[in-house]
């Protein structure tokens, strides 16, 4: 399916769904609430068939933290970009994609470890590389670590 | 290498006892002789380093030679523990138990840039043991990163030349075990 | 006369009970701990603990320059160094739109593939190790040293060397590099048939791998196995066919699949693999043309604001880089896609109802590189 008709699909599945333009993937900010609904979607449609999550990331922007799905399918080969952001510092909590991608159980959970972002239903949310004493998520822009962090 | 060249190690030598018992030098000899001329270390490799220490096993720096026979799993049945690796927070409760572990006489190789000091991983990060002295006493540190196959031989031999200095009475005083 | 007293048997109830494997651990490969939950040897759950060799190699690179994090990236999977140093090269060069040399993408790839083979070499080795047969060990570390003088001469270290940089090699190759790795390539030939009669021809080697770990296509898409591992389970994933990066487009090779996903099919993928490689560096050798190993760089490289992605084929799987750049010399935010984190989420999965001793079969065949799962 070439880029046109993929643009046209999402927002007519999603009408609230911002593009952004000049980037690599075709990107789209999904709102929070919609995401776990369209991305079952975006599996279980047989036109989409984005059966393949090869990356999960969580950034630090400097007004919302945000995830970053990056899907490709493996019959129509054509990738698709979707971030879900939350304004929530304190809590940030984002539904989860486990259920549908089996690959989403430990991208999340790196995500929660580093970010501190939850996601709802998992299956086991925990950290994964810090201790369960660990106190602050490394990955954000204003954590700070005077006794461990030496700085150049 | 020539034996003088071998010896430039200056404070070594400063530990030789001047006059003791000769029956007690020779069997400190005989002793010191079997431990220097068969350490067992323990498996224990976290990165990089781990790759070349497992390539000095290999047929062709074959460290067999110098008496590492055997790599023992277990801590109680190894001599030394060769640190090839960074250590980072969460591993360090891991590697003083193992030290713990092991049964005395036993020493300990810092091999590689992360374990002398930290290596690549000094600034910047919040997770990385910067030294693994801070943790467990060292005998022999090994700079490199890695450190060719050939530099951790040298710092096996000079482990080996620290050994033969210790004898039963002064061992403890001087801090060689 | 004492009376003989007798106890009735009781019977007893095979509780599970949980063991840890590692983190300090020969077979594990590096520091991963197993949570195992047994039920007497059959494996119930299993849960994997990972962090034990964690850097924070991500929050190190807000901090360095672009060229300056080649050599942290080096240092994830380090038994593919110059794979994951090409990701980097490729996500700058696009970004920054610049075009190397045909020389330096000939060699780029020749090195690539060397690596690769490398890296399937002690792969072989420990595998065999793992399971009992001490000689694979020997026999795989010494023809690895071979590869290793090669890169010895033409990078200046045996591992870890930072050769490629954004726009080109560090410095040119060495005059010897051709004849040393047609020389090497011969000597392979003959030697890969030992492997196979060593091990792949084995039936003790046969009986503790086929039908153990047994992996299904959709699974391994949905769980995004990539590398030998998936292609042994049917999933086409190989970077180099699908989104081609240096010479691979221009060559002739073929992309290894399999269909069972059990753990035999996932070792004869690798041996396959290796005589792919081969092939691929016969067909450039003899024709590395000749021109510049560098293509003149500013002194301050600063990618325009904007995300980017750069896949690459590492001897694991697809390694993907993710930067966030807004602009300055040092990127926003780096995440790598390691293969290994994500293979290691179905070891879970595959090794349920095995035996615990089949279960250092099925983590030896995943080919997990600790580092690259913690970063």
């Amino acid at each position: 399916m070439d880029i046109d008709k993929l643009k046209e699909k999402v927002i007519a599945l999603v009408p609230e769904a911002e593009l952004e333009e000049n980037k690599q993937f075709l990107t789209f900010y999904i709102p929070a609430a919609k995401a776990h609904e369209f991305a079952l979607r975006l599996r279980n449609d047989e036109d989409l068939a984005f059966d393949y999550l090869f990356c999960l990331t969580g950034v630090d922007m400097p007004k919302f933290l945000t995830v970053v799905y990056h899907l490709t399918s493996t019959r129509h080969d054509h990738s698709i970009v979707i971030k879900v952001k939350t304004e929530n510092r304190e809590t940030p909590v984002v539904d989860t994609v486990c259920d549908i991608w089996r690959t989403a159980e430990f991208l999340e959970r790196e995500v929660y470890d580093l970010l501190g972002i939850r996601f709802s239903n998992h299956p086991d949310m925990r950290r994964i590389f810090l201790d369960e004493s660990w106190v602050g998520y490394p990955l954000r822009k204003d954590y700070t670590d005077e006794v461990n962090i030496i700085e150049l | 290498m020539k034996d003088k060249d071998f010896r430039d190690n200056e404070t070594l030598e400063t530990f030789n006892p001047g006059s003791e018992n000769f029956l007690l030098t020779t069997i400190d000899d005989i002793i010191d002789w079997g431990r220097s001329n068969s350490i067992w270390p323990l498996t224990f490799a976290t990165s990089c380093c781990g790759i070349e220490m497992m390539a000095t096993g290999a047929p062709r720096h074959d460290f067999a030679r110098f008496g590492i026979e055997v790599y023992r799993a277990s801590p109680r049945q190894a001599d030394v523990i060769v640190v090839a690796g960074t250590v980072v927070n969460k591993m360090a409760p891991v590697l003083k138990r193992l030290y713990d572990q092991m049964s005395e006489p036993k020493y300990v190789i810092a091999m590689g840039a992360c374990a002398v000091s930290g290596g690549p991983f000094f600034y910047n990060t919040y997770h990385v043991i910067r030294g693994v002295d801070h943790v467990i006493p060292v005998d022999v540190y090994i700079p490199g990163c890695p450190p060719r196959p050939e530099a951790l031989l040298y710092g096996v031999m000079q482990l080996q030349r620290k050994i033969k200095l210790a004898t039963i009475t002064e061992a403890k005083k001087i801090g060689i075990r | 006369m004492k009376e003989v007293i007798h106890t009735p048997v009781q019977h007893v109830e095979e509780e599970e009970y949980n063991i840890n494997m590692g983190p300090q651990h020969p077979s594990t490969h590096g520091v991963l701990r197993l949570l195992v939950t047994l039920q007497g040897e059959i494996v119930a759950k299993l849960q994997p603990h990972c962090g034990y060799i964690h850097r924070g190699i991500e929050k190190m690179c807000e901090k360095d320059t672009y060229p300056q994090l080649i050599h942290l990236t080096d240092r994830m999977d380090y038994l593919s160094a110059h794979i994951n140093n090409h990701a980097i090269c490729l996500l700058v060069e696009d970004a920054l739109q610049i075009e190397v040399p045909e020389r330096v993408k000939y060699i780029r790839t020749i090195i690539d593939e060397l690596t690769r083979i490398q890296s399937h070499q002690l792969w072989w080795s420990s595998f065999g190790m793992d399971l009992g047969g001490l000689t694979c060990f020997f026999y795989g570390l010494r023809d690895r040293e071979k590869i290793l003088d090669i890169f010895e001469e033409s990078c200046g270290s045996r591992l870890l060397h930072s050769y490629y940089t954004p726009g080109g090699l560090m410095w040119d190759i060495h005059p010897n590099f051709q004849k040393s790795v047609k020389d090497f390539i011969k000597y392979f030939r003959k030697k890969i048939k030992d492997y196979e009669r060593i091990l792949s021809g084995n039936v003790i080697f046969r009986e503790r791998s086929r039908g153990i770990g047994v992996l299904t296509k959709e699974d391994a898409i949905s769980y995004g196995i990539t590398g030998p591992s998936g292609r042994a389970s049917g999933f086409s994933c190989d970077v180099r066919k699908h989104y081609p990066y240096a010479m691979y487009d221009k060559v002739q090779f073929k992309e290894v699949l399999h269909t069972e996903g059990d753990t035999l099919q996932r070792y004869l993928a690798r041996m396959e693999e290796m005589y792919e490689s081969m092939k691929i560096i016969e067909q450039l050798i003899d024709n590395i043309p000749e021109g510049d190993h560098q293509v003149k760089m500013k002194a301050v490289l600063k990618l325009p604001a904007g995300e980017y992605y750069q896949r690459v084929e590492s001897a694991r799987g697809h390694l993907g880089v993710y930067c966030i750049s807004d602009g300055n010399k040092t990127p926003y935010r780096m995440k790598f896609r390691s293969p290994s984190f994500v293979n290691l989420s179905v070891l879970d999965h595959i090794s349920r109802n095995t035996k615990i001793a089949d279960l250092v079969a099925i983590g030896a065949s995943l080919d997990l590189v600790i580092p690259d799962i913690d970063r």
